[in-house]
């Protein structure tokens, strides 16, 4: 019913016409790596793309998968992504917890500095943090890379955070005040509770940011075997060069984790991107 | 039982332990090594041996060098394409999907599906997509009798950074288009049916009342696009590496090919410098704005 009362003037045909056609557009490249990754590469380089595969083969995951070291990529992602992630929230947090509860002196300058930050083409601190993490001895090791990733991002976790902190009624936090409660424990038990919505957006965006990092890996780390999966990929494509059925069924396999958030968390994402863009 | 006084300086103190320790890693990582790349760009530092001061000789040498201009530029196409395309076609389709299309949730996902997607794998898909023998877009010029369209879209110099940008843009019309959306919301609806009423068509309902409440979000959406723009690498390293000859480079990619693989880290920190001069202006331009909505609330 919906449908042919839409349809009743005939721009609105053209204008859904329009979506229509940028909608096609949009999903073919996802469509091709689907077609090319379950066909091996000389059937495509023979036959053409267009041709009816003559066999359906699953040789380019397992190739990617394995030979490719995806599976070891995937899991380093994993061990850079969980900790940076837990530690920036955490962190930001209680940044946002003062900076949107206290008047203080230097309140302003310190949000300025977080807000400044989170805008920088981060390409800007290559160098000196490549020297730095050497400096450290953190170099090549997961644990550098985590401390750039977290301190990075609680320049736009403190910026969001901060905002949605406002937005709590401060009655309550006054009653638990007068009551006694110190205020870590106001921080801890009334304040991250009421911002847990806020959290789960930020945790989701931040989740598919650093999971996507190639720059930050190829630069903090040596070892291909310390790779996080979007470093990993380059290196496969490298090895496989000619091999275009292998690298675009482990670029696949690379983004299952990024396709499952998209899949099950999207209203938390999308939440995420207009947080970061209301203000 | 504590004192008041004494109770009123720990109240003082706390929000300083609260802030402490982050901004005590935010220096270290962040802040400090903003500062320390203007040092290092006065240095021949190659990452090995020990640096000279060399005072401005990086840069001197970067205004002569013809690969430099070449990824200015590339940036500044990136700049203009992205606060051009992505944002036409991103309000165009916020504001079709807005009202009650069929099939609006799946539209939205379509165009919004690229943003989760890492550019390393939008790189490696739409290589592949370019490449001049059996990749998809030739095969279909072909199929379709436009075979003379057919080319090298990653080989021909002039082509490559337009080539490139485009799959920018293939992931930032979604966001846009969210964004969009998002402030969409927020537009009065009875504004928009009183311009109805007074007799106002939809381009112009659109153009006086809905697009100035657009206004802000606008601004946010062109401080990101530039953003952004700015910090443009991993499509291009994946893609073509900077090459063919240099003409895909962007800032970032020929600081990084002069610090990693020439060895010329001093030189590559002048690069960095001038990448953080550019985005300086938008960054204030972004810190004005917040701090005037901030001092109205």
């Amino acid at each position: 019913m919906v449908k042919s009362r839409y349809f009743r003037s005939p721009a609105r045909v053209i204008l859904f016409a329009i979506i229509f056609f940028f909608a096609l557009i949009w999903l073919v490249p996802v469509l091709a790596s689907l077609v090319t990754s379950i066909r091996t590469y000389d059937d495509l380089l023979i036959n053409g793309f267009f041709a009816v595969p003559r066999k359906i083969v699953f040789t380019n995951f397992k190739e990617a998968w394995i030979l490719g070291k995806i599976n070891i990529y995937l899991v380093n992602s994993f061990r850079i992504t969980m900790p940076a992630l837990v530690l920036m929230l955490f962190f930001s947090s209680l940044t946002a917890y003062a900076l949107a509860r206290f008047e203080f002196k230097g309140n302003r300058l310190i949000y300025l500095i977080y807000v400044g930050g989170m805008l920088l083409p981060f390409q800007v601190l290559l160098l000196p943090v490549f020297r730095l993490n050497g400096a450290l001895g953190i170099y090549n090791t997961h644990i550098g890379l985590i401390a750039f990733h977290t301190a990075f991002q609680l320049g736009f976790c403190t910026f969001v955070l901060r905002n949605y902190m406002l937005t709590v009624p401060s009655g309550i936090l006054e009653a638990a005040r007068i009551d006694g409660c110190s205020e870590f424990r106001i921080y801890g038990q009334i304040m991250l509770p009421l911002t847990l919505p806020a959290m789960a957006a930020l945790g989701t965006l931040e989740f598919t940011w650093i999971f996507n990092d190639y720059l930050w890996a190829i630069v903090l780390l040596r070892t291909s075997e310390l790779f996080p999966v979007n470093a990993g990929l380059a290196v496969l494509q490298g090895q496989w060069r000619m091999d275009w059925s292998v690298i675009v069924a482990g670029a696949l396999l690379a983004a299952i984790p990024t396709i499952l958030v998209f899949i099950f968390l999207q209203r938390y994402f999308i939440e995420g991107l207009t947080l970061g863009s209301n203000k | 039982m504590l004192t008041t006084s004494r109770r009123k300086t720990i109240y003082r103190l706390t929000p300083y332990l609260f802030v402490a320790f982050p901004l005590l890693i935010y220096l270290i990582w962040v802040i400090g090594p903003m500062l320390y790349t203007f040092y290092l760009s006065l240095t021949d530092w190659d990452g090995i041996s020990d640096m000279n001061f060399i005072r401005l000789d990086n840069y001197r040498r970067l205004f002569r060098d013809r690969i430099f201009f070449t990824a200015f530029f590339n940036n500044i196409k990136w700049i203009v394409s992205f606060i051009t395309v992505p944002i036409v076609c991103g309000l165009v389709l916020a504001m079709i999907l807005n009202r009650s299309v069929p099939g609006a949730k799946v539209f939205k996902a379509i165009f919004f599906f690229p943003m989760v997607l890492s550019f390393v794998v939008m790189g490696l898909i739409w290589s592949w997509m370019y490449q001049p023998d059996n990749g998809i877009i030739n095969s279909v010029l072909r199929l379709i009798g436009l075979g003379v369209l057919a080319q090298g879209w990653l080989s021909e110099p002039d082509l490559v950074i337009w080539s490139i940008i485009f799959v920018g843009i293939w992931r930032q019309v979604g966001y846009v288009m969210l964004l969009y959306l998002a402030g969409l919301q927020s537009v009065n609806t009875d504004l928009v049916d009183a311009s109805k009423v007074d007799g106002a068509n939809g381009w112009q309902s659109f153009g006086h009342v809905i697009f100035p409440q657009l206004a802000p979000i606008t601004v946010v959406v062109v401080v990101i696009s530039i953003i952004d723009s700015l910090r443009a690498f991993d499509l291009v390293y994946v893609m073509t590496r900077g090459g063919p000859f240099n003409s895909s480079q962007v800032l970032a990619s020929f600081m990084y090919n002069e610090a990693f693989w020439n060895y010329r880290m001093g030189y590559g920190a002048s690069i960095s410098v001038i990448l953080f001069m550019i985005s300086l202006l938008f960054i204030f331009m972004y810190l004005i704005r917040i701090f005037r909505t901030e001092s109205r609330a």
